[in-house]
């Protein structure tokens, strides 16, 4: 491998790269530097970009517009074999690899050692090792692959990508599914590898480990490069400020006039409720007739918690309680039963049904909780129709539309509307704003408060941490799948929530995985 | 070595149903009848060999039983009334049965269709031209083929290792050995893994997939071949449904249907199984020859129950690694 380990040579130049998916522009002349032998990390919220950019550069998208150049030498790949013999490799999250074969017919698939159109196993065999020892792996390479863990195949597909000469490695999110330990041996492969000259580009939504491994951080939001910076010169607050977007001068936001602190009777609670590898036990009080925010980065565990909270998702430790009772929530059934509703964040896969009409989709949820033997009559499903397409203003009026051909803002209301019908106590709403226009944005908002004043209990998730402040009694502020700051009161306010983000959580990270 | 675990369990049952058979009906235990056994399912074995690389590929070819049907008409008619020499009828339906093949794997790589679909189009194809060639059963008379009927290998004990056992045993083990020690034998597991990631990593999918068909349908026509030596005839109606015993014997071989893993060896022993009933319902004498077919399928029942159980352990570990991951 001819690879120049002279820093201030660029091996990977990315240069105004753009690429459009229909109307969406995804990516808006996007620029990224991969120097020889350092570990950047390439951040951003959801939608901000990274695994387009990723998919651009390794030819599985075509793009509209830019360069990438390796080693000084433009390149356009076609697809990611092209990308390969070019010499930039990508490990994804979910493992590239064939977990039926041998983890040595894995590491050699298409180039094994022949000898009179045989292949040599047995020096095959030898070669992995070897390999592999180079990583710290001493296993047995004649297993299949599928019957060692994701930590292996992930170090196995590293291996493969590093012996296929590969000189810039691209590793989107790989310890997501790692624990502690295995993420240790990964970032010391990482180091092994960077000193060897080979670029690594590393994408994460943990910060605790971006500051661990990376060397420089780039920040895309939006589709648009927002900074690149040195990680030791890049305070923690400032990087989310960059993920976020927001400005030091804007932190100060008009917060509603949140009514005053009365004693509210409690909705639902929850002890020491958790999964392990999910979301570490959190305590969490839902109280009539307030809105509890959660805040957090991409991956934090906000949708976890959610999910969890409405049984969508089983808990293994802890207790839930309504109205003071003890529940168990084991199913989205049992969340239904127990008077929950749940807008996901997905509307389009998990939320609405786009071919049914506005009338269909919003008595859904109450004939799936009234049973299928007491169906609702037409009569009924036209009265509830009407009532919420008033009551929300859902345009066009009209309850025989299929909710396809809504637009967001108000296919974000047939859903509300859908749990609204069933007379919830409690709705969890997961970015309830998110793709909708600036109008239909601030009326969502002014429905959460309304809600709300009618003594509905609400827990409500989003990135937009002006709209959190706006509409919240209380914040709950997520990091590394932990809950780890309630906010309440005078407290609740941008600042404090981007300061609980981003204090220095070494010691929390990866609580409760072990 | 991959696939071996279910083809061990195939050999034990093979082994302690030949030894139940055998108690009951000594005779069973002769070279003579494991020799005819070997005769009889000659042309199923090679046609399971072929069969066994397209299911480990995830595949599936449905068309084998009619292009064993289309090769023995043609066969006979080619020789009997087109007067071609034996040898150059062989070479020419090898030939094409060997593009038929090659054209139903390009038409499934190319428009990505399902092969189920794709070679059930294939059997309706070939049936269909056989009968086009002619739909009574035609005699061959050509010396060669009692040549060949007449040469066996003296086995001790009064069996006979025909010349079509012979072929039959070369083909298994040349089919084991391509599929095991070769590139092309790797990359037909990879396929059956996954077929995008195959490709991401670099197998020529499209050829492969175009090289699995054809070598399956070159195999169904030299059983076909075989068949005509069998029967010393060619019929439009020969090896109506083979290509159903052909895939129970490659699942009771072990090879998983949805492919990615399976073998050769597992495959030969499953056609020995379907054919040790065969002889012991012929050593019975009473029962009816469908018998064959329930045995068979409750042995098919068995062997899916059994991977099904062997695929689930296998995957325990990963699931729970996995389940950390969201």
């Amino acid at each position: 491998m001819q690879n120049s380990p002279d820093p201030a040579l660029p091996l990977l130049e990315v240069r105004g790269i753009s690429k459009s998916f229909g109307a969406v522009r995804a990516l808006q002349e996007v620029d990224f530097t991969l120097r020889a032998g350092e570990i950047h990390a390439l951040l951003g919220e959801n939608g901000a970009g990274k695994s387009t950019l990723i998919k651009v550069v390794t030819g599985v998208f075509p793009r509209d517009a830019g360069i990438v150049r390796i080693g000084g030498e433009e390149v356009a790949p076609r697809s990611a074999k092209a990308a390969l013999a070019a010499g930039i490799a990508t490990v994804y999250q979910e493992v590239n690899l064939l977990p039926n074969l041998s983890v040595a017919q894995n590491l050699f698939l298409d180039r094994q050692p022949m000898r009179f159109g045989i292949v040599r196993e047995g020096e095959m065999r030898r070669r992995a090792k070897a390999l592999l020892a180079e990583f710290g792996l001493d296993i047995d390479v004649a297993a299949p692959l599928g019957s060692y863990s994701v930590a292996v195949q992930h170090v196995t597909a590293i291996a493969r990508a590093v012996d296929l000469s590969a000189r810039v490695l691209i590793l989107d999110e790989p310890t997501a599914s790692l624990d502690r330990h295995e993420v240790e041996i990964l970032f010391g492969i990482m180091r092994q590898l960077a000193r060897r000259g080979i670029g690594i580009a590393f994408v994460s939504h943990f910060l605790d480990q971006v500051y661990e491994i990376s060397d420089r951080i780039t920040v895309l939001r939006n589709g648009r490069l927002v900074g690149e910076r040195e990680t030791a010169s890049l305070p923690r607050l400032e990087l989310i400020r960059l993920m976020l977007g927001r400005e030091l001068a804007e932190t100060t936001s008009a917060r509603a006039s949140v009514g005053e602190h009365k004693v509210r009777e409690v909705c639902a609670s929850f002890e020491n409720y958790g999964k392990a590898g999910y979301v570490a036990p959190f305590n969490l009080e839902l109280r009539h007739g307030e809105v509890v925010g959660l805040a957090g980065l991409l991956g934090s565990g906000r949708t976890e918690t959610a999910r969890l909270v409405f049984g969508a998702e089983r808990a293994d430790g802890g207790k839930a309680r309504v109205e003071g009772a003890p529940v168990r929530l084991q199913s989205p059934r049992d969340g239904v039963r127990h008077g929950f509703g749940y807008c996901p964040e997905e509307r389009k896969t998990d939320g609405i049904v786009a071919e049914l009409t506005v009338r269909e989709n919003i008595v859904l949820a109450l004939q799936a909780k009234r049973g299928l033997h007491r169906p609702l009559s037409r009569r009924e499903q036209d009265e509830i129709a009407r009532r919420y397409v008033k009551m929300l203003d859902i345009r066009p009026p009209d309850a025989e539309r299929p909710v396809g051909l809504l637009s967001g803002g108000n296919q974000q209301k047939v859903l509300l509307a859908r749990w609204l019908a069933t007379s919830p106590r409690l709705l969890v709403l997961d970015e309830p704003t998110r793709g909708i226009d600036v109008g239909a944005h601030a009326e969502i908002i002014r429905l959460i408060r309304e809600l709300c004043d009618d003594g509905l209990s609400l827990l409500v998730i989003s990135s937009e941490l002006d709209e959190i402040v706006t509409y919240s009694d209380r914040v709950v502020v997520l990091r590394d799948r932990a809950h780890v700051e309630e906010l309440a009161g005078e407290a609740v306010d941008v600042g404090n929530i981007l300061a609980a983000i981003a204090a220095d959580g070494a010691g929390v990270a990866h609580e409760g995985r072990a | 070595m991959r696939g071996l675990p279910p083809a061990l369990i195939t050999a034990i049952v093979l082994v302690a149903g030949f030894a139940a058979c055998a108690v009951q009906f000594p005779n069973i235990a002769s070279t003579r009848v494991v020799g005819n056994l070997l005769t009889d399912n000659a042309f199923l074995g090679i046609v399971a060999a072929g069969m066994t690389f397209v299911i480990i590929s995830g595949g599936i070819d449905l068309s084998v039983g009619s292009v064993i049907g289309f090769t023995t008409v043609f066969v006979a008619l080619a020789i009997e009334r087109w007067g071609m020499p034996p040898l150059v009828a062989f070479v020419a339906v090898l030939a094409l049965s060997a593009a038929f093949g090659a054209a139903m794997g390009a038409v499934i790589h190319v428009f990505d269709l399902p092969p189920f679909i794709v070679t059930l189009a294939g059997m309706f194809l070939a049936r269909g031209a056989s009968f086009l060639l002619s739909t009574e059963s035609i005699p061959i008379t050509a010396p060669i083929y009692s040549t060949v009927s007449d040469f066996a290998l003296r086995l001790p004990g009064g069996g006979r290792l025909t010349a079509i056992a012979i072929i039959m045993l070369a083909i298994v083990t040349g089919g084991a050995l391509l599929l095991h020690l070769t590139r092309f034998g790797a990359n037909v597991y990879a396929l059956g893994g996954s077929r995008t990631t195959a490709s991401l990593m670099g197998v020529a999918v499209g050829k492969m997939t175009v090289k699995i068909y054809m070598l399956s349908s070159l195999l169904a026509g030299i059983a076909g071949i075989v068949f005509s030596f069998y029967t010393s005839a060619g019929y439009s109606l020969s090896a109506v449904g083979v290509e159903l015993d052909t895939i129970a014997a490659v699942v009771i071989g072990g090879t998983l249907l949805t492919g990615g893993q399976g073998s050769v060896i597992g495959t030969f022993l499953g056609v020995l199984i379907q054919g040790l009933i065969q002889t012991y319902i012929n050593f019975d004498g009473t029962l009816s020859s469908w018998w064959t077919k329930i045995a068979t399928g409750i042995l098919l029942f068995a062997f899916i129950a059994l991977q099904q159980g062997l695929v689930a352990l296998a995957r325990r570990p990963l699931a729970k690694s996995a389940g950390a991951a969201t």
